[in-house]
Parts: structure tokens; sequence; C-alpha cells
């Protein structure tokens, strides 16, 4: 194995693997906020947004991100939508991941004892007060591991958008493969690139979900 | 028609679960300071019936009224969803299982309706919270989160945060039956504090002695209907349905 190569490429990989941190905490906000509105909408009382929110989450599960990706990107001119490689890497995942937020927040409010909601309904809250002081609160603590593991895929997920060009850490690794012929320690590199990002990761949500736990 | 009605009127109240028929046609009046039990086996229907009151069961058939106001409205969901906070502010209720907030300690379990609903201030809402926990006996639990308390203090916490929405009425579900033995006395030691401050009650329990001592009067319930009903003294020492004489031995029998 070649060691000095692998150190002398190191800074290159550093800031590819920046780019991709960047690209997967967009994608995570991105993600968040499509599964919330996905949450709510497959909890809605009105049945165009449940037919909506379900239909949401079977497509965008039911199909490979790859797929997603290469429509939104190659596909989206056809249709007027016009992206850079970074955009679309960041729509077409944030959307993706938003369909598998769906479920894991829409799985923790329901999880939630009917109890909770009719205590607050009796005192006289509404449907909208009785959820985000009572269900809500409690849901979020039950969220944090599971949206921990949609994360988790989420970072491995963006080593997808290398096949669209975007020079990420996956992209980095076959371009310096390209020069070197050395395909072991370039993949080797930029998967301890990967794990050392996921481990940090997965610290810091089992720190929040310590932190939210109630007493 | 307001005319002549009581503080609580139940009229022809049905409900049916698809075909199951758990009410059927019950009228019930509870005058104002009264305290009614209901008594009667699982499946009879009685907490179906208290939990209709303040809609949180909808009848099928029928009409519930609290002082003078339709609570069973239909409306459009807007309109219902406005009307029916403003109904339930006036009934408070205790569940079985407590249904504590667990996120939040006792002073925030009473106090937050009252913020939320009444808009007042953060110190009035403390002394709110202090005075109404002082009354079930748990202000030196005041910032304890639910996990920390037992049973019974549970329960003497979901009262006190019914009570804070000052209601003028309170229904009891079965408020002692998930509570160990040991733990019933303190709650019935605050249910009976109430009583004597002329709270009309409603009160689902499987406790005769309890109903015998504290209810003017008591309902008989079996299969959706009233079977018997009169003053505890009379329920519970002459029976005249076979239906109750029944269900008051096996009781008996049971709690032996």
């Amino acid at each position: 194995m070649d060691f000095e190569l692998m150190l002398k490429v190191y800074p290159f990989f550093l800031e590819a693997a920046w780019i991709t941190i960047v690209l997967s905490v967009l994608t995570a906000i991105l993600g968040l906020i499509c599964g919330t509105l996905g949450a709510f909408a497959r909890l809605s009382r009105f049945a165009v947004l449940r037919f909506l929110g379900a239909a949401y989450v079977s497509v965008f599960r039911g199909t490979p991100a790859l797929i997603q990706l290469f429509i939104l990107y190659f596909g989206g001119p056809q249709i007027g939508i016009q992206l850079d490689a970074f955009e679309a890497g960041v729509i077409g995942l944030g959307i993706n991941a938003g369909a598998y937020m769906t479920e894991t927040i829409r799985g923790a409010v329901i999880s939630i004892d009917k109890g909770q909601r009719e205590a607050a309904r009796t005192l006289g809250l509404s449907q909208w007060q009785a959820m985000y002081k009572v269900i809500l609160p409690q849901a979020a603590r039950l969220m944090v591991r599971p949206l921990g593991v949609n994360l988790n895929m989420l970072i491995k997920a963006t080593a997808l958008v290398a096949a669209i060009s975007v020079v990420e850490l996956t992209y980095t690794a076959q371009r310096y493969i390209g020069s070197t012929y050395k395909p072991f320690e370039m993949f080797l590199l930029a998967g301890i690139l990967y794990m050392i990002i996921i481990y940090v990761t997965g610290r810091g949500v089992a720190w929040l979900d310590r932190k939210v736990q109630i007493t | 028609m307001t005319d002549g009605k009581s503080f609580v009127e139940i009229r022809h109240a049905q409900k049916s679960f698809g075909k199951l028929e758990v009410l059927k046609d019950i009228s019930l009046s509870v005058d104002r300071g009264q305290i009614v039990g209901i008594i009667g086996s699982s499946g009879s229907g009685k907490s179906t019936l208290l939990r209709a009151i303040n809609d949180l069961d909808p009848l099928t058939g029928g009409e519930v009224w609290l002082d003078g106001v339709r609570v069973n409205q239909t409306l459009p969901h807007r309109a219902y969803e406005k009307h029916i906070n403003q109904m339930r502010q006036q009934v408070g209720m205790v569940f079985q299982h407590f249904n504590l907030f667990p996120h939040m300690t006792a002073r925030e379990n009473v106090s937050m309706a009252p913020i939320m609903l009444k808009g007042i201030s953060k110190d009035e809402a403390n002394a709110l919270a202090e005075a109404q926990l002082d009354h079930v006996g748990m202000l030196e639990r005041i910032d304890y989160y639910p996990s920390q308390l037992s049973g019974g203090q549970k329960q003497r916490v979901a009262i006190a945060r019914a009570l804070a929405m000052q209601p003028k009425l309170m229904l009891f579900d079965e408020a002692t039956s998930a509570l160990d033995p040991e733990l019933v006395e303190e709650v019935n030691q605050v249910m009976r504090k109430l009583a004597e401050q002329h709270m009309t009650m409603i009160i689902v329990t499987h406790e005769m002695d309890f109903a015998a001592s504290v209810c003017d009067r008591v309902l008989f319930m079996d299969q959706g209907v009233v079977v018997e009903e009169g003053p505890p003294e009379i329920l519970f020492k002459t029976p005249s349905q076979p239906r109750t004489r029944e269900f008051l031995r096996k009781h008996l029998e049971s709690a032996k």
C-alpha cells in the first residue's frame, strides 16, 4: 500500500470532504423541511393532503435516488429546470431524504399515547395547541434517534452525486485514480473520511438524544 | 328550549360503534352541586356516557346540554372547534391513567392550559399552580416530573390540572381504578374535599363504598341502558332490579 501517495493527496481529499459535509448539511436541512411538511400532510384531516403525502413517500422511496438525480439533472433542462450539479444534488437528495423523514416524523407523532391528546383537548386546547404544546414536544424526543439513522443514510447517499460530477469525496477519489492508478488507496482514503464524518455525526446524535430526554 | 333545563342534561343519548350499540336512549339530568355516581360492569357504556358529556366520544344521537348550552352541536369544522373548546374549558376531566404531560413538571401541567387559554401572566400562573397543588396536597412536589411521582400523586396533580381551569363540572372516569389499593384513599380524600365545596361531579367508579359515601345519586348501567337509579342508600341496600342485585352481589364477592 502506497502510504506516501495517500499522505500526498490527503489535503485534496480533505477539501472534498468539506464539500461532502456542506452537501450533507444542506440536504439534511431540506430533508427536514420536506419531511415535516410530508408528515403534516400525511396526518392532515384533508384526504387530498393525506394522498399527496402518501404519494410523495411512495414515489421517492420507491425509485432509486440515482434515477431521481439523473431525472433532475439531465432531464430537468428538457422541462425548463436548469440547475448546476451541486444544486441538483442538494435538491434531489433533500427531497429523497424528506420522504424517509416523513415516515420517521409521522411515526413519532402517532406513537404518542392518545390519552395525551385527549387530556389536552379536554382542557380546552385547540387541535393545533394540543399538537405543539403536548404532542410535538414528546414526539420530537422520540424522533432524535431515528432521524439520526436518516442522517447516516443521507450522508452516505451524497456519494451518488459523483455520478452527476459534483466534486465531492467520491468524485475526487475517482479523479485521483485516473491520474495515480491506485484505486485501493484512493477509495480507502475516501472511505476513512466518510467514516470519520459519520462517526462524529453519530456521536452528536447520541449526545442530543441524551440531552433531550425527560428526567 | 332552555326552560326548566337542568345544569347538565342528557336527552336520549344514543351511541353506536358500527353495529354495536353502546348507549341506548339514555336520559340524565344533574343539578348544580349534585354528585352523581355511575356504576356498572366494564362494557356497560358508563365511560362512553361520561366521555359524551364533553363530546370526547361524540354521540350518534341525542343531546347534551350544559348550563343551558347545547354541547354536541353540529357545526362547520372551525365553528365547532371554537364552540367545543369553549365548552370543554368549563368541564374538568380526570382519567383512569392520569394522562399527565410527561415533559412538564407538576407546576407546568397545572398552569399550561390557563396560560394558553386565559392569557394569565407568568406570576399569576405560578400562584395558580401553587394554590391548586396545595389544594390537593402536592405543593412540596410542585417541580417534580410525573415520572417522579406515585400513581396517587399523579392523579392528584391531574385533578389540580383540571381544577386550574375553574370548571363548572368535573368528570371522573375511574379515577382510582389504576391505583394500587393503598394509594386510592389519598385521591378519594381530594374528591371528598371537592364534594364538600359543592363541585358538581359525575363519577364513573368501581368503588361502591366511595360512591355510597359521596354521591347524592347513583346510576347502575348495564348493556347501554340505565337499569336503576336512586339515592345510594336505596340503590345499594334495597335495589329493585334483579340485574342490579346480581351486579352488586358479584361485586361484593370479588371484593372479598
